[in-house]
């Protein structure tokens, strides 16, 4: 009998341990690694869990090459992540596989969240629901080496604003040795870096052209203005010849040797570049056409509440969310990381824009598109193929846009299969 | 201490047990160890294999579950000029890249065997890229095959006035470029392969080959070549696969346009890799992937077939 009551007891206590254990709720977040987004991550589950004594988050990370096919495997696990970090081009996959749940209205009002944040934000939305919140958004600018412009007696403090300057000043800075070699290139020529999305979005946009139709369904860019822009980006090699295709095998890396006045790149690039320190460079708005028209591609990784998350972990995935989407955890992803923050209030301040740097970022942002790639790795590969087919083989410009929006079309009929 | 075990474990069957013949038992211990290595096989390479068969039928995209497409994959595929191009592309690293590699080893050994001067160094640096990591190779030789002004041979080639080579940026030169370097990592294997064959074939012969008055190109070719035979059968077969499956060079040589411009050093398992790992579409991949199998079989019964003992 006595032993009957100590078992009992003994069973309330395990019991009561059990309780206790569920009140501290784990959840898991997962993100791919790179330093300064593991820093910065630590830095505000650090903060979040000081808010929130009773939640504990764990943080996974994995390379970016396996990232996708590790969530997956999860997923089939049946040990997905609570809070998951995702490219806002793999919504349709992750929301196909059943990966991510929808946000709850009651707890992120949809509102609010298109009038707080950057319209791109809407690439994230399927059908009535939004799945996703970004903590932080990139964009491109022209980055140019003030040494190579000054010892060209151009002025370092007035990059050019239009495609005529942008060529101009591309001679001014090309140096070329006696065989006609490019030791120094004017502008970087890198379809495979971030020159695609340029072309796609900003040059064919600035030629008069749409490249794709509202929903992203058609390839519209096989037009005289898609002609024209490709025109354009080919001719910088073939015609003006200020720059080369494969030139010091990368773009970023002619320029950060200090061989190439400018390039084309994104937010992402400013942490490599920010140790130069053999040269002063600049970053300016992507260059207008001749009318003042610009445009600029944007893109970001977003948050999203992985399916399994249920019950009370569902409400600290929610509560986690909320926190690495806030103003603060923008501000904080902004100082470690250097993207810019997702927010307009955020963003948008008046320091910020005056910032030297971080200003035509933001500047690009307010006019930026997002593409909504259904296979990013194999629709960059049809804008380098295009540009190769004419750089390489002499094929005509007309012929290799139109094959170009053949093959790209029929990537996107396949994925909508 | 096993039997023992098993005897007195299993008290009902040790009567059967002593029905055996003792050749019987024997065949049973030999099956009792062979077991483990086979479910082993079974379990990671054959059922995957067949799996794979199995998958190149669908339309698996790793998230959704699997829907059976009939022969969909295969008609896709043969209707790709990409394919096409690819599957060219596996062959001339296999016809152009197998008998080059086996020709420089076989000469490089032949005449290394007769050095006595340094004989350990000088075999020692041709063995030295074989231990050395493809991709760590790669990306040296990706460097060299840039333009100026960092590019090694193209800086050397403009010092003396030729114009410099596009190389890896060339539709028609990085194919050879790849195979180069994939040829010279390889060497170091098969030359000490070579040389341990040369030194196999008895003494006697050649001694007696000198007596009658042969030449050394006749000894070479009634003598050296014959008796190397199976060691050549086995670097054919090897080299050829190793061809047939190339990829680390060419990654890590064209990262920033994988498989070099428009597809054109792109072997087979680069672009199963893309479809798989890049596109998700895990069905067409393993229809490609079926398509490498055979390809592989082929050649290696083909091989076998042509060198065999007659």
């Amino acid at each position: 009998m006595r032993s009957r009551i100590k078992l009992a007891g003994l069973a309330a206590g395990i019991s009561f341990l059990a309780l206790g254990s569920a009140q501290a709720v784990e959840i898991e977040y997962w993100q791919y690694v790179f330093d300064t987004r593991v820093q910065a991550m630590d830095q505000l589950i650090a903060n979040f869990q000081a808010a929130n004594p009773d939640i504990t988050v764990k943080h996974t990370t994995f390379p970016y090459a396996d990232y996708q096919t590790r969530v997956v495997a999860a997923k089939a696990a049946g040990q997905g992540p609570d809070v998951v970090q995702l490219f806002y081009g793999w919504l349709d996959n992750f929301v196909a596989g059943e990966l991510i749940q929808p946000l709850d209205p009651a707890v992120f009002p949809y509102e609010g969240i298109e009038a707080d944040f950057f319209p791109i934000v809407s690439a994230m939305k399927r059908g009535d629901n939004y799945y996703g919140l970004p903590t932080a958004v990139r964009s491109l600018a022209l980055f140019y080496n003030k040494n190579l412009f000054t010892e060209a007696g151009l002025d370092p403090e007035n990059p050019p604003q239009t495609l005529d300057e942008l060529v101009a000043a591309a001679k001014a800075t090309t140096k070329v040795d006696g065989g006609g070699n490019i030791t120094s290139a004017g502008i970087t020529l890198d379809m495979a870096g971030q020159d695609h999305q340029w072309w796609r979005e900003v040059l064919i946009r600035q030629m008069g052209g749409e490249p794709y139709n509202a929903d992203y369904t058609q390839v519209t860019y096989n037009d005289e203005a898609g002609i024209a822009a490709t025109k354009f980006y080919t001719d910088l090699q073939q015609v003006e010849k200020v720059g080369q295709a494969g030139f010091m095998d990368e773009g970023q890396a002619a320029f950060r040797a200090g061989l190439a006045a400018m390039t084309i790149d994104g937010t992402f690039r400013l942490g490599a570049f920010s140790s130069i320190d053999s040269f002063e460079w600049g970053v300016t708005e992507l260059p207008a056409n001749a009318d003042g028209t610009r445009s600029n591609y944007a893109s970001y990784f977003a948050n999203a509440i992985g399916a399994s998350a249920q019950g009370e972990e569902l409400e600290a995935a929610q509560k986690f969310l909320a926190y690495i989407s806030s103003p603060e955890a923008m501000e904080i992803w902004l100082n470690v990381v250097g993207e810019l923050p997702a927010r307009r209030d955020v963003a948008l301040t008046d320091a910020n824009l005056a910032d030297p740097i971080r200003g035509p970022f933001l500047k690009g942002l307010e006019y930026a598109h997002t593409t909504i790639f259904v296979d990013e790795a194999a629709q960059r590969q049809v804008a380098i193929d295009m540009a190769n087919r004419i750089l390489l083989q002499g094929q005509s410009v007309e012929d290799s846009v139109a094959q170009a929006a053949q093959e790209e079309q029929a990537i996107i009929d396949r994925a909508a299969n | 201490m096993a039997s023992a075990s098993a005897q007195a474990g299993a008290a009902p069957t040790g009567r059967l047990w002593d029905r055996f013949s003792i050749r019987t038992k024997r065949v049973i211990w030999a099956w009792t160890f062979l077991a483990l290595p086979i479910v082993f096989y079974a379990g990671i390479r054959f059922y995957p294999t067949l799996q794979a068969f199995w998958l190149s039928l669908t339309d698996w995209d790793l998230l959704r579950p699997a829907n059976f497409v009939g022969l969909a994959n295969y008609q896709r595929m043969f209707a790709d000029p990409q394919f096409w191009q690819v599957f060219r592309n596996t062959f001339a690293y296999l016809i152009i890249g197998t008998p080059i590699s086996l020709v420089v080893s076989f000469v490089i050994a032949y005449y290394l065997d007769r050095v006595r001067f340094l004989h350990g160094f000088i075999r020692a640096l041709y063995f030295l890229p074989y231990l050395t990591t493809a991709a760590a190779l790669a990306w040296v030789w990706r460097w060299f095959y840039q333009p100026v002004p960092i590019g090694v041979i193209n800086g050397f080639l403009s010092t003396f006035g030729i114009p410099q080579q596009p190389f890896l940026r060339s539709v028609d030169q990085a194919l050879p470029s790849i195979m180069v370097t994939s040829i010279w990592a390889g060497l170091g294997f098969q030359i000490i392969i070579f040389m341990a064959g040369l030194r196999a074939i008895p003494s006697t012969y050649y001694e007696a080959a000198r007596i009658d008055g042969l030449g050394e190109g006749a000894i070479l070719r009634k003598i050296t070549l014959p008796l190397l035979k199976p060691t050549t059968v086995f670097l054919v077969v090897f080299s050829s696969i190793g061809f047939l499956r190339i990829f680390d060079q060419v990654y890590n040589m064209t990262t920033n346009d994988p498989g070099g411009p428009l597809g054109t050093t792109k072997p087979l398992v680069l672009m199963i890799y893309q479809t798989a790992f890049s596109s998700y579409q895990m069905g067409y991949a393993a229809a490609q992937t079926v398509v490498l199998f055979t390809i592989l079989l082929i050649v290696s019964l083909l091989q076998l077939w042509v060198l065999r003992n007659r």
